[in-house]
């Protein structure tokens, strides 16, 4: 194997991260989704119990990620850049099927291509703040009224702004997933998730 | 015989938990059971249920059988009465003020004045001209008329709250008194009731038992478990599963723990209920209307998960811990159909049979009766107001007439989710002036419907009775009374599980005005929803699809 062909990507501490996040994701999208009466699995109750417990866990892997982010200075690769974004979409709405090459290559200090720094900090910044807000207000229903704002909630309300959020959510999954086999075969961007290691064309 | 009734006092202490045998019985007490044994050999089986009764409640500071005023021979429940008094100075005077007497109940909203004296209900209909069978279940002697004089304090019945032998019994047909002859029961029968011996019965007394509420409130409308349905004769000896408060073999609570009792004023209503009660549990010393509620000793959060606890402001206590009422074979009555009574037997005689578990299914006198077990409630909105007809109140005969409804709306703070029992029938009604008839139906007379099988009479007897004008012709109406179910409250283990609200068919399907997850959505939103996912699975996979056409393409 040519080394000078490899670069090291994704240290330990951030392939945990986005493993463990990925799973507790997908626990949420299937418990929740059950919470909101789509299909039965685990029951109702069971369901509650696995959405709340892996709320609090990702929300503590959350605290620990954003310090890891500021540390590192790795929250870096979410600044938004409009260069070369048309690049990308023409790549992915044309490029691709011709075999014409990726007008983004990787690098340990771009992880992100264009349009995926957009589609993560819409994600951090507008969808995030959407169902966490909405999921803790949801979860603290009890203190309403000693938080003052029993007048201006109804659990409906908050219960729909949830479900839209995680409609969002489960598009982006989606997506996301799909755009994973996308590398110079379809398996390689997530062998590098897995290893670290991305290998150049 | 003396020796009987020492021996009987000796038996009596030695069950008392307190009991320590003085040293010198030791030696009196074999001698004195040998006497006793050969002196009474026959009348010793008869008595010795007797004697085990009459022991003096535990707890008590007072052996009424060591009173001279009740050492003596009583001819009437009156009698008794004033022999209370002497020492109960105020006793009487105390429940005269209560619902047990007055039969009574004002309407904290309208003033109206309801109470079972007033309404009509969808069991019996009305004691109005039926007094003599009635009153049976009357916390007094001699209610046979509207003459009954509500002053008199002879006339309460101390011995039916407080007996303690299981011996006092109140007949129908004598207007609240027990039997103080031998007497053929039911009249016909030739099934006899024994005289009562108000002397043991006076002797005896200590505080209401289970049996004491339960003689009357357990066979309301004329049968086992009939009315309510959360209350039977089940709950005289109760096991866990059927109630965790009153399982003899745990906390063996009795009807009066809860319904806690001051001046004789019992706690706890279904004419006033408090149906929403908040806050922590009651500290002793606390002054509160309602003591009967669960919160009282249970707070409003009494759960240890947050999340159930939450469930508070919506639903009352009752809801998920009473999954079903009548939890036994006993049963409890859902319908009257009253239309169906005159109709006779095939050979032109007046019939009744009985349904499979051996409750009463039809008879001549009064109709047809449906029966269920394991009953699982309807649930409505209820804030502890209930408005009800009270006779003379126009009906709608076009519709289901409701002989009580209960208040209450998702968006009042004080109203609750509660179970209830929907006891459904048909009632006569004057066709002209539009109200539910008030009809003699009990007694001898020939105008009594259950002695001479005449609608005519029994109405137009009962509607004077009541003074009501009756047009002469009546109908018969659908009606409904709703019940609050707060008894037989199961076991943790046994209440509703999440699931059984939360899902698109649950228990709480009809119920408006609260978003509950699993059950509820918006249409809209589900839509757009699955559409954008929909559309993006499909875009992805056309894509791919796409990307591996490519490929075959160049290799």
């Amino acid at each position: 194997m040519n080394t000078a062909n490899r670069i090291y990507l994704y240290n330990r501490y951030e392939r945990f991260w986005h493993w463990s996040q990925a799973l507790l994701v997908i626990s949420m999208l299937i418990t929740g989704f059950e919470v909101h009466g789509s299909f039965t699995l685990f029951g109702f109750e069971q369901a509650v119990n696995l959405h709340t417990l892996s709320a609090w866990t990702l929300l503590t892997l959350w605290a620990f990620t954003i310090f890891w982010q500021f540390t590192t200075g790795e929250w870096r690769q979410y600044i938004p850049t409009l260069k070369k974004v048309d690049a990308m979409v023409r790549y992915y709405a044309f490029g691709i099927f011709r075999h014409a090459p990726n007008p983004f290559q990787k690098t340990a200090d771009k992880k992100h291509n264009p349009l995926q720094r957009l589609a993560y900090l819409a994600l951090l910044s507008m969808l995030s703040p959407i169902i966490w807000g909405s999921g803790l207000l949801y979860l603290f229903y009890a203190s309403w009224a000693s938080l003052g704002v029993d007048g201006y909630l109804s659990l409906e309300a908050v219960a729909l702004v949830h479900t839209a959020g995680a409609f969002l959510m489960l598009v982006f999954f989606i997506a996301h997933v799909y755009l994973t086999t996308t590398g110079h075969t379809p398996t390689a961007h997530i062998k590098t998730m897995i290893t670290g290691w991305e290998e150049a064309d | 015989m003396a020796a009987l009734a020492l021996l009987q006092t000796v038996v009596a202490d030695m069950r008392a938990p307190q009991f320590m045998m003085p040293s010198q019985f030791k030696f009196v007490l074999p001698l004195l059971a040998a006497i006793a044994l050969l002196a009474a050999s026959t009348a010793q089986a008869a008595n010795a249920k007797l004697e085990q009764i009459i022991a003096p409640a535990p707890h008590s500071t007072a052996d009424h059988s060591k009173f001279k005023e009740l050492n003596r021979e009583f001819k009437n429940g009156p009698e008794v009465t004033k022999a209370c008094l002497t020492c109960h100075t105020e006793a009487a005077k105390q429940v005269q003020h209560t619902k047990h007497w007055t039969w009574e109940s004002t309407d904290p909203k309208t003033g109206k004045v309801r109470g079972k004296k007033n309404i009509i209900n969808n069991y019996c209909t009305s004691p109005v001209s039926n007094e003599n069978d009635c009153m049976a279940c009357h916390a007094g002697y001699g209610w046979k008329d509207d003459k009954f004089d509500f002053k008199a304090e002879q006339n309460v019945d101390c011995l039916i709250c407080h007996d303690q032998t299981g011996t006092y019994r109140k007949l129908p047909g004598f207007a609240g008194h027990p039997v103080y002859k031998r007497v053929e029961f039911p009249h016909g029968s030739g099934k006899f009731v024994e005289a009562v011996n108000l002397k043991k019965v006076a002797q005896s007394i200590g505080m209401p038992t289970r049996s004491n509420c339960g003689s009357c409130h357990f066979f309301g409308a004329g049968g086992n478990g009939a009315k309510h349905g959360d209350l039977d004769s089940s709950l005289q000896h109760p096991g866990k599963y059927l109630d965790v408060h009153m399982d003899e073999k745990g906390l063996n609570f009795y009807c009066t723990t809860c319904h806690a009792t001051s001046h004789h004023e019992v706690s706890g209503s279904r004419y006033d209920t408090a149906a929403a009660v908040k806050g922590p549990a009651h500290i002793r010393g606390k002054q509160d209307a309602s003591p009967a509620s669960c919160q009282s000793c249970h707070s409003n959060k009494p759960h240890h998960e947050a999340m159930l606890n939450q469930h508070t402001d919506k639903l009352a206590c009752q809801t998920c811990h009473i999954p079903e009422y009548a939890r036994n074979q006993i049963g409890t009555e859902s319908s009257w159909d009253w239309s169906l009574a005159t109709q006779m037997g095939p050979d032109g005689k007046p019939m009744a049979y009985k349904d499979s578990a051996g409750r009463r299914a039809f008879d001549s006198k009064k109709g047809k009766w449906e029966w269920d077990s394991y009953v699982m409630p309807e649930y409505r909105w209820y804030n502890g107001y209930s408005d009800y007809k009270v006779i003379g109140d126009k009906i709608d005969p076009s519709k289901t007439v409701h002989i009580n409804e209960v208040g209450g709306s998702p968006n009042d703070p004080d109203s609750r989710i509660w179970p209830v029992k929907v006891h459904r029938g048909k009632q006569p009604y004057d066709k002209v002036n539009n109200y539910l008839t008030v009809q003699h139906t009990a007694g001898e007379d020939h105008t009594a419907l259950w002695h001479n099988y005449d609608w005519q009479k029994a109405i137009a007897a009962g509607m004077k009775a009541a003074k009501l004008p009756y047009s002469g012709e009546f109908g018969f109406v659908d009606t409904a009374m709703t019940w609050p179910i707060t008894h037989m409250v199961a076991p943790k283990g046994d209440a509703l599980s999440c699931a059984q609200c939360h899902s698109k068919n649950g228990r709480l399907k009809d119920i408006e005005g609260v978003y509950m997850p699993a059950r509820d959505s918006n249409r809209w939103l589900d839509l757009i929803g699955w559409t954008l996912v929909v559309l993006t699975l499909f875009g992805v996979l056309m894509h791919g699809v796409l990307r591996l056409y490519a490929s075959k393409k160049k290799g």
